[in-house]
């Protein structure tokens, strides 16, 4: 089912949960909403269930208005953080509920409903468990139960509030990857929500990034990690070193340091910030060079293939957020450069993006 | 036998594993002082009168005292402290759910008043309680022409006494289930509307499964206390004999009359009611703590 959000506005007393969101929810794909906590990504998801109203806007689910429609009306699976499980009744009662409450003219019959619990208790890979009560079961099965019941009733989209949330760092990775397979197998449309970066680039087909209750990106992750089309997208995913400082002829100028810019459009003076991923930042040992940002190696880790080297920011590059930049070698390379910890150095990058210091976007 | 093997058990928690550590365990004198007094203090206060008062309804014989039960004015302050039972539990069965759900699954202006409100029986003398409704409903009152006009009697008649003893236990069953409702949250009841149900099945079939202990706890506490209320429906109830006296009125004035084989043969009916009380209260408590045991067969 295709979804679509029609600026909507949603405020809880003071706070601006969603300002003004819109967006297009491609049809048959799995899609991440990704942002720190109290973005309003949750939000955005309860609206579309119907859980919660908006103050203004319009919801198009298959391109009807549904946006004074009933939660139970828009026939959408809900998957809740906390699984929400009826915990007085099985884990067969619990699938079985949105079957039993149907009006009795479309309810189906007892054998009906044994054949479709049994058959989405195989789909969940958990048919021993039918008996049991949601308490005598781990994290990970009661998810997986909490989604069987909400695909019971045939939705027309599922909805994931943070599903794996609650769960170890473990159950979670293999939960996401089960989702992902299960995703492929039926193509309902979903739409899950999550704060963590990886979860959202390894899982899903589309990104939706989203900070303050706005939209950053829409993306593959592909495009999300790759092209970050604001500050704030570069900032959120991934490791990152920042530069704030004014451009001048070219380059990005930080206290009495200067780091090339390439080409960009930014004119002369103008209040910039300046990104840099780890991985392609340089080291250049000699301090007296023109170009680079002073900094001290602070701290040099070996662990495998990759040497991670912390630095300590100097003077007016401190200003970014982040008090260490950070700098990812191939461990052969640490070798050739020589270096040490204490020692002062410059820090380069081929590949640099910049941001208007006001508006976090790339344009001028 | 079986609380032996749980007080045992490793399991049991705190008491038994603070005894068997040497480093936390308390002089043996200390212990003999607290349980001593403790249960010096249970003796003395709680067993003994309870035990006083069964001896004293047998003190003038068996038939004395079943003579006493049946007499028709007893068997009336029986019927009306039943009949006063059986209209206030369901009154506050459905208040109290109301308030608790009211209060627990919305926000509201007002919240907070309400919240403080439901604690006034409690926090009024059961005296109050009763001037209350003198007051409203007396023949000086505020509605006392109008009711005396229509000739409807509500002071010093059976609606007077089933409305103060409504009021003094209108608090147990929403005390009970506004934490209960709080700690759950809405969660549940979301999946079930998510999931098609109505708020109708929402409601019995995900809502009261989820606290129906707490409600039968309440229920029980409720009863308990509509049986043995005495403040407040001793001043709206005018003594009638054989008409507007309450079990624990009868006892009174049977004591006051010197029959106090009698007030003790009443008193011990009631007793016996609070004992059955304790018994389910402690059963419910019991099935509160341990939820899954029944449900796990």
């Amino acid at each position: 089912m295709s979804i679509e959000v029609r600026n909507i506005n949603k405020r809880f007393g003071n706070f601006t949960a969603l300002d003004d969101v819109s967006l297009t929810f491609p049809d048959g794909e799995l899609v991440a909403l990704l942002g720190p906590s109290g973005c309003g990504k949750t939000t955005l998801l309860r609206v579309i269930a119907g859980l919660e109203r908006a103050d203004s806007g319009q919801i198009l689910l298959d391109g009807e208005d549904s946006t004074d429609r009933d939660v139970r009306q828009r026939k959408v699976g809900f998957v809740f953080q906390h699984y929400a499980l009826f915990k007085h009744m099985t884990v067969y009662e619990n699938i079985a509920f949105g079957l039993r409450v149907r009006p009795r003219s479309t309810r189906p019959s007892e054998a009906e409903i044994r054949k479709k619990v049994a058959r989405l208790l195989e789909l969940i890979q958990l048919g021993w468990v039918a008996d049991r009560f949601p308490t005598q079961l781990s994290g990970g099965q009661r998810q997986r139960i909490a989604l069987a019941r909400a695909l019971a009733v045939e939705p027309r989209v599922l909805l994931l509030d943070e599903p794996f949330g609650a769960l170890d760092a473990k159950v979670r990775k293999e939960l996401r990857r089960w989702l992902r397979q299960l995703h492929d197998e039926l193509h309902v449309s979903s739409i899950f929500v999550t704060h963590d970066q990886e979860e959202a680039l390894e899982v899903s087909d589309k990104v939706i990034l989203i900070n303050k209750g706005r939209v950053e990106q829409l993306g593959t992750p592909w495009q999300i990690y790759n092209e970050p089309a604001t500050a704030f997208a570069y900032g959120f995913i991934g490791n990152v070193n920042e530069f704030r400082g004014r451009v001048d002829g070219g380059y990005v100028h930080v206290g009495d340091d200067r780091i090339s810019l390439g080409h960009s459009n930014f004119a002369n003076g103008q209040d910039v910030v300046a990104f840099v991923r780890p991985h392609e930042t340089e080291i250049n040992p000699d301090v007296h060079n023109g170009e680079g940002i002073t900094a001290k190696v602070h701290r040099i880790q070996g662990k495998g293939p990759v040497t991670r080297i912390e630095l300590v920011a100097n003077g007016e590059a401190r200003k970014g957020k982040n008090e260490f930049f950070e700098v990812e070698l191939p461990g052969s390379e640490l070798a050739t450069l020589g270096i040490t910890a204490g020692q002062h150095v410059k820090l380069t990058s081929k590949r640099i993006s910049v941001f208007d210091h006001q508006n976090g976007t790339g344009k001028p | 036998m079986s609380a032996v093997a749980i007080a045992a058990s490793p399991q049991s928690g705190g008491a038994s594993r603070f005894e068997r550590n040497a480093a936390t365990r308390d002089a043996p004198w200390v212990k003999a002082l607290v349980i001593g007094v403790g249960l010096t203090f249970f003796l003395i206060f709680l067993l003994l009168p309870l035990i006083a008062v069964f001896l004293e309804a047998f003190r003038k014989g068996v038939d004395t005292y079943f003579a006493s039960l049946v007499e028709p004015d007893a068997l009336s302050a029986i019927r009306l402290t039943l009949l006063a039972a059986a209209i206030a539990v369901p009154l506050n069965l459905v208040f109290g759910i109301s308030a608790a759900w009211a209060i627990a699954k919305f926000n509201f202006p007002g919240k907070q008043f309400l919240i403080t409100l439901i604690d006034l029986p409690f926090s009024v003398s059961p005296v109050v309680a009763g001037l209350i409704y003198v007051l409203v409903f007396g023949l000086q009152g505020w509605f006392g022409e109008w009711l005396h006009v229509h000739d409807i009697k509500i002071v010093f008649a059976v609606p007077a006494i089933v409305l103060a003893t409504v009021f003094v236990t209108f608090p147990f069953i929403a005390r009970e289930l506004i934490p209960l409702m709080q700690a759950q949250g809405r969660d549940e009841e979301e999946a079930a509307i998510s999931l098609g149900a109505s708020g109708l099945q929402t409601f019995w079939r995900v809502t009261i499964p989820n606290v129906k202990w707490a409600l039968l706890y309440g229920v029980i506490l409720t009863n308990a206390r509509a049986m043995g209320e005495f403040g407040a429906v001793s001043v709206v109830s005018g003594h009638i004999r054989g008409e507007t006296n309450t079990m624990p009125l009868h006892v009174e004035i049977l004591y006051n009359e010197y029959q106090f084989a009698a007030a003790f043969a009443v008193a011990s009916l009631l007793a016996l009611l609070a004992l059955v009380t304790l018994a389910l209260k402690t059963y419910v408590e019991w099935r509160v703590a341990h939820p899954s045991t029944s449900e796990t067969v």
